[in-house]
């Protein structure tokens, strides 16, 4: 019962922030309600048990993703009205689409059913919460079965990481930046040189 | 599928809302590059919230740790789009979808 209705509190929210990313005039309030849909899902995967998840779900996407969106919403200097303009001459298509995708997702939904042998052919079989928790359980499978696959997602990583420094990196014309090499190049010979001076004459 | 003991199909319906609001807020939003990257992380996230759900349903791990891999993707998605489009406003002064249509080096 208190299930159910946490249930429905979360994904209500969910989807009514979800609304309001994508309706709101000013994109710094897609952007907050975007987190709010985060948090909520996050607490849809608490209720699923799957309490890591939900966790990184808020520390990734919280506090790095949707922050770095919120950054990016305010450095540029954009009118977001002008963008808006003729907005609303797409929403028949777009409502054409969105109602055939959901109407053929509820069909798909409405009479599948799990194959036979879908309950003999688990993977990783989740382990009793009682006894081990649900990150050390991920660990367990995360560090052995698919430590190639998190390897890679590392890279990905690693890549994504790089690509965006060489995007956004630019060298700007006519700053002063202290060069080492060429301060260590720098010898006597050419810092000073030694001029003979004659008493009176100057030089 | 009743209304107060919560299933698999209620998770399912849920995605598929979620999912389905993220391509007509695509349509919508179609000359905001920012909005349509949200709209995109939308519908990641009602692919994971299918995953967790099918996770927790046949008790089987795998659905979280394939939830972990499309969470890093999502990210490094996010990080790249975000750094072309600050390019594209540096170079073009606009992030119209439509001022993105001829390509030039």
């Amino acid at each position: 019962m208190i299930s159910a209705i946490t249930f429905y509190l979360f994904s209500a929210i969910t989807l009514l922030s979800a609304i309001m990313v994508i309706t709101a005039k000013n994109p710094v309030h897609s952007v907050l309600f975007l987190i709010l849909a985060f948090f909520n899902a996050a607490g849809l995967f608490v209720l699923l048990g799957a309490e890591f998840i939900a966790m990184i779900l808020v520390i990734v996407y919280v506090g790095a993703v949707a922050v770095l969106f919120l950054f990016v919403v305010m450095m540029l200097d954009i009118s977001f009205g002008d963008l808006r303009k003729g907005a609303m001459q797409y929403v028949p298509v777009g409502l054409l689409a969105g109602g055939i995708l959901l109407f053929e997702l509820i069909s798909v939904f409405a009479v599948w059913q799990f194959a036979k042998s879908s309950e003999t052919n688990i993977a990783s079989p989740t382990p009793d919460p009682k006894e081990i928790t649900n990150t050390e359980a991920l660990g367990q499978i995360l560090y052995t079965d698919y430590v190639f696959a998190f390897q890679v997602s590392g890279l990905i990583l690693l890549v994504a990481m790089i690509g965006a420094i060489v995007l956004t990196h630019r060298k700007r014309p006519g700053v002063r930046k202290q060069n080492v090499a060429d301060q260590q190049a720098r010898t006597q010979s050419d810092a000073m040189e030694i001029q003979k001076v004659t008493p009176g004459t100057g030089i | 599928m009743e209304l107060l003991v919560i299933g698999l199909g209620h998770y399912l319906t849920l995605a598929a809302i979620l999912f389905t609001l993220g391509v007509f807020g695509i349509f919508l939003n179609r000359k905001n590059v920012i909005v349509i990257l949200m709209c995109i992380e939308l519908m990641l996230l009602a692919v994971n919230i299918n995953f967790v759900a099918f996770s927790a349903h046949l008790n089987d791990l795998t659905g979280q740790v394939f939830t972990l891999f499309i969470l890093t993707v999502a990210a490094a998605e996010a990080a790249i789009g975000l750094a072309i489009l600050v390019v594209l406003f540096r170079t073009r002064g606009t992030i119209a979808v439509e001022d993105v249509s001829t390509m030039k080096g």
